[in-house]
């Protein structure tokens, strides 16, 4: 019961969020609606358990990712208007195309593929309250799976390193 | 639940909750006492005894003040903001464990609000969060110097909470040698820093086995980040008042103000309690339980704490009354080129410390 008006809170704050990052006139309201939709799913994550996703999801996304964007949009400006002329003049028509194409695509697979959305549920359902906590994710983090965990890692490391080499090279011309 | 378990509830939250308003308003007594001390002067002594009663004069002088909007603000942002500064400033202290555990009847209480096993990342969470009502308020004020400070803040917390989130790595690290498996609960954390260094060697048996004396480095470094990240001196660039009038909180007045200076005390009052629990042993202490009366063993937990806590809290005024204010630049070098590095480098050390105890060393 909790669980399923937590649910429906998040869920509709979640896309009241979304919503509001695209259509928002103001760049700052669009980083405050993105703001508001990582906070709903990172609550969501916690009703199913998985505790250190929605942690890191606050601390890395909401936290260092986000405060970065609306650092930059201060730092550029929020009062310029909006230019209002399309650099892509028949952009409107395009996406309309597309979307009208996934839209087709989807009522195609449901009404003539053998497809399920919801997939029907174990008939025990097993909430293990120690499925998404530290210890159960680090374990296989650190035993089965840490080389592509350094791997990713080290991906990072030279993403970040290449940034500012990046920077620099640039300054000094 | 039982009737015992809602009570235990109410115990918790509103223990936490009462503790943390009791302290706020003491604290800044506290601090305008001992800096008036550290300078020479009386500082309040009007209001109540020593002047004790000042802290509510000034909230109750706030209430009853007009809250002024400056017109060119962004509403809806304005407004949010002192909101947004005081619901994290609160939920951190939720996770500390602030007193031992005690039994009514059956059920086992924990003096704490909740025993998450996120404990620490919540609270990064949490600060990290925080950062956003500087951010917003400074930028809805519509007013340039509060803008300024929203940027300035937003540059120091990303900066300061890296340093901040690495020292604690070597906490943690060090904290799951210490028993079986590594941990993130606050209680847990605590829990094993209780005994003696007696197996290390007799000599310092008398030594309480707190993080602070394997992870001292981490200590200064977390403690130098934890200044920054409250917007202290020497690190109050955010509302620096001969640079920026105020800062981000210029257009604030009235009991909006009062919100971010609530939020401002109570932050500096989780953060010392942060320390102290991560790194001087939180609420343990001697009991001497069955000596004294059971009531008051089970209430040395909590003064233990709150000795801890408020040793750092003084640190905190101290640093605040002696340290002139750091240049920017000042600000952002201490923090990437010496605090990060430091921290790292220390994490390297003591995880290669900890691993050749562990394991002993790859040639023998």
């Amino acid at each position: 019961m909790v669980e399923a008006v937590l649910f429906v809170l998040m869920a509709v704050a979640a896309l009241t969020g979304a919503v509001t990052v695209v259509l928002a006139r103001n760049p700052i309201y669009s980083a405050i609606g993105l703001l508001g939709t990582l906070f709903s799913v990172a609550v969501i994550y916690v009703v199913h358990l998985a505790h250190l996703v929605a942690a890191v999801q606050v601390i890395v996304y909401a936290g260092a990712v986000l405060t970065l964007f609306l650092f930059v949009i201060m730092l550029i400006g929020v009062d310029k208007s909006e230019r209002r002329i399309e650099t892509l003049p028949s952009q409107r028509i395009g996406v309309g195309a597309i979307a009208i194409l996934l839209i087709a695509g989807v009522v195609a697979i449901t009404v003539f593929g053998n497809f399920e959305w919801v997939p029907a549920a174990a008939s025990v359902i097993d909430l293990d309250a120690t499925n998404g906590t530290v210890a159960a994710v680090a374990e296989p983090m650190f035993t089965d799976w840490v080389l592509a965990f350094e791997a990713t890692a080290l991906l990072l490391t030279i993403g970040a390193a290449g940034a500012v080499a990046l920077a620099h090279y640039r300054r000094r011309n | 639940m039982t009737g015992v378990e809602w009570l235990a509830l109410g115990i918790k939250v509103l223990g936490a909750f009462g503790l943390l308003l009791l302290a706020t308003l003491l604290n800044v007594w506290v601090e305008r006492k001992v800096l008036a001390d550290m300078q020479n002067r009386l500082g309040p002594m009007r209001a109540g005894p020593f002047g004790v009663l000042q802290t509510v004069a000034d909230g109750l002088k706030l209430f009853f003040k007009e809250s002024i909007m400056p017109r060119k603000a962004e509403v809806g942002m304005y407004l949010l903001a002192p909101f947004l500064a005081v619901v994290p400033a609160f939920l951190i202290f939720v996770n500390i464990p602030w007193g031992g555990s005690f039994h009514i009847g059956e059920t086992e209480v924990v003096l704490q609000g909740a025993d998450l096993d996120i404990g620490l990342l919540f609270i990064l969470a949490m600060s990290s969060i925080a950062v956003y009502a500087v951010v917003l308020a400074g930028w809805s004020s519509g007013s340039k110097y509060p803008l300024l400070g929203g940027v300035r803040a937003t540059a120091q917390a990303i900066s300061y909470e890296a340093a901040i989130g690495l020292s604690l790595v070597s906490v943690v690290l060090f904290t799951a040698t210490q028993g079986d498996g590594g941990t993130l609960s606050l209680y847990e954390i605590v829990q094993r820093q209780s005994g003696t260094w007696a197996d290390v060697h007799p000599i310092v048996g008398w030594v309480p086995r707190w993080n602070i004396i394997p992870q001292i480095a981490a200590f200064v470094i977390f403690l130098t980040a934890a200044v920054a990240e409250t917007n202290r001196a020497p690190f109050d660039l955010v509302e620096a008042e001969q640079e920026l009038v105020g800062g981000f909180h210029t257009e604030y007045s009235g009991m909006r103000f009062a919100m971010f200076f609530l939020a401002e005390y109570v932050n500096i009052f989780s953060m010392s309690a942060l320390t102290a629990t991560l790194f001087l042993g939180g609420w343990l202490g001697p009991t001497w339980e069955g000596t004294l009366p059971a009531f008051i063993s089970g209430a040395l937990p909590t003064v233990w704490f709150l000795i801890k806590t408020y040793a750092i809290f003084f640190i905190f005024i101290w640093i605040r009354a002696t340290l002139p204010r750091l240049r920017y630049d000042q600000l952002m070098s201490l923090g990437w080129k010496r605090l990060i590095p430091g921290a790292l480098g220390w994490l390297v050390l003591s995880g290669l410390v900890l691993a050749f105890r562990q394991f002993g060393a790859p040639w023998g």
